[in-house]
């Protein structure tokens, strides 16, 4: 990005939904997919390119709440091989399997028996996993099922793409001493604000002062 | 004479003789194979050569990337994930006969991975390796030609690479190349069983649901996943071509194609 547009995107993150609500929608579409399976858990994991590893950003049922955050090798076992082929799997009777990434698995105090793990993709790059753990009445996983996860991973995909993009524009705010990141920052301040009428009286306040500076 | 003619002096002396049938069948392409004689490479995360299902390998390597320049190595992390195991068990319970060979394309985190696919198909290639299992698939479109690029040259080396096709709406490689045979999964529990599909580019599908796959440790797994479809068709590969060696990836297409279940191939 150059400067101007990084300033320009700056801004309008500003008015976009803050990083809580791309969160809330993540783990929403954690809620969902484990209500429709039936599962104990459901979880969205995100590529940290930088240090290559996955991160959970959403996890819903076991681990709701102590596993945001977490870090693992992004070649990690199942969770791994889904990311960097790119390719859905469904796996069931896991724990006959003595080198599942079970020190990862012991990590989250939570052994699955079965997955289902789908990558989250968007355009070319593959953002992350998104996977649903165990069901409460222990029958497989269908194919049918698959499809179904996929469409919900294409919604935690195009979540997953906001949310670093906002992630990116703010780096980029927080870092600039620039007018154009400091109106940036007093837009953020305003989204946050909740007294909304406010806000209002004070932007439309400073709009008529900087008209009148202008001409 | 323009270039990649054939003159009418030549045409009486490249007569192929394919031996085939008038009508092809199931038991012509297959019956009585074991895939001896034909080497089949698993492309992926290595794989556990110890574990009974699997009942060894003939050789192993890992493509390492340093920089942007990729190298093979001998294999000494063995399977990184299971999955490698798991589709080279699935070869040897159709072709137990045949010479398995793992390239390890995984391991070394998600960054570069394109790059050591491309590393790991060329070496393969190289290898002269009949058929190539490739149940893995990348969505970086910058490597789509090179990768073109070497699914058309193993097409005219003899190589015939299998690919597992994705079953999400994204562009992803090279499982959409027609020089790649692409596999999907039909719901069926046999494992000899596949299907042509009128409408690629998926063009073949094969067993890939509830199946109890060997993985890391000498256990066994159940898995669903077009990444097992793959391997049957690969497995299915090494017996028609251990039954009639010297196919063609053209000629062992078609084979499948007319044997298919669905266009009247009898079982």
């Amino acid at each position: 990005m150059t400067d101007e547009s990084s300033y320009r995107e700056a801004v309008a993150a500003g008015m976009l939904p803050s990083e809580q609500s791309h969160l809330a929608l993540l783990q929403s579409i954690a809620d969902v997919a484990r209500a429709i399976f039936g599962a104990k858990a459901a979880s969205i994991m995100l590529l940290d390119s930088a240090t290559d590893e996955l991160v959970f950003e959403a996890v819903s049922g076991y681990g709701e709440g102590d596993l945001i955050g977490m870090r693992f090798p992004s070649s990690t076992g199942i969770a791994g091989w889904v990311l960097v082929t790119g390719q859905p799997i469904v796996i069931d009777d896991l724990q006959q399997d003595p080198r599942f990434d079970r020190q990862a698995a012991q990590r989250t105090r939570y052994v699955p028996k079965a997955l289902m793990a789908v990558p989250l993709v968007n355009g070319e790059s593959t953002l992350g996993v998104l996977q649903v753990l165990d069901r409460s009445d222990e029958r497989a996983f269908s194919l049918g099922e698959v499809d179904l996860l996929i469409l919900f991973a294409n919604q935690a995909a195009i979540g997953l793409d906001l949310m670093q993009t906002a992630r990116r524009v703010c780096a980029v705010a927080e870092r600039s001493e620039s007018a154009v990141a400091v109106v940036a920052r007093i837009a953020e301040l305003l989204e946050r604000s909740e007294d909304e009428i406010a806000s209002l009286r004070l932007l439309e306040a400073l709009e008529t002062v900087l008209s009148r500076l202008a001409s | 004479m323009p270039a990649w003619s054939l003159t009418a002096e030549a045409a009486g002396s490249i007569a192929i003789q394919t031996g085939w049938p008038e009508r092809m069948t199931k038991e012509w392409a297959l019956d009585d194979a074991t895939g001896e004689g034909i080497n089949v490479c698993i492309l992926d995360s290595g794989v556990d050569g110890d574990h009974p299902l699997v009942g060894g390998v003939e050789s192993a390597v890992a493509v390492t990337l340093d920089g942007d320049v990729t190298s093979i190595v001998q294999d000494e992390l063995g399977d990184v994930c299971g999955h490698g195991t798991a589709c080279a068990g699935i070869v040897r319970s159709l072709a137990p006969a045949c010479r398995l060979h793992s390239v390890r394309v995984l391991g070394q985190g998600n960054t570069g991975s394109a790059e050591l696919i491309l590393g790991g198909l060329r070496y393969a290639i190289g290898e002269g390796f009949e058929v190539v299992n490739l149940s893995l698939s990348t969505t970086k479109r910058r490597f789509a030609e090179l990768l073109h690029e070497l699914a058309d040259d193993a097409y005219f080396r003899g190589t015939m690479l299998v690919a597992s096709a994705h079953n999400m709406p994204v562009e992803s490689y090279p499982w959409r190349f027609s020089s790649v045979i692409s596999v999907g999964s039909h719901e069926g529990t046999d494992s000899r069983e596949w299907y042509a599909n009128p409408d690629p580019p998926v063009e073949f599908f094969a067993r890939g649901i509830d199946l109890d796959v060997a993985w890391c440790g000498g256990g066994t797994l159940r898995c669903t996943g077009n990444s097992f479809a793959a391997p049957h068709i690969s497995g299915l590969s090494a017996l028609v071509l251990s039954k009639h060696p010297g196919l063609t990836p053209f000629q062992l297409k078609s084979v499948l194609y007319l044997t298919a279940s669905n266009t009247g191939g009898t079982r």
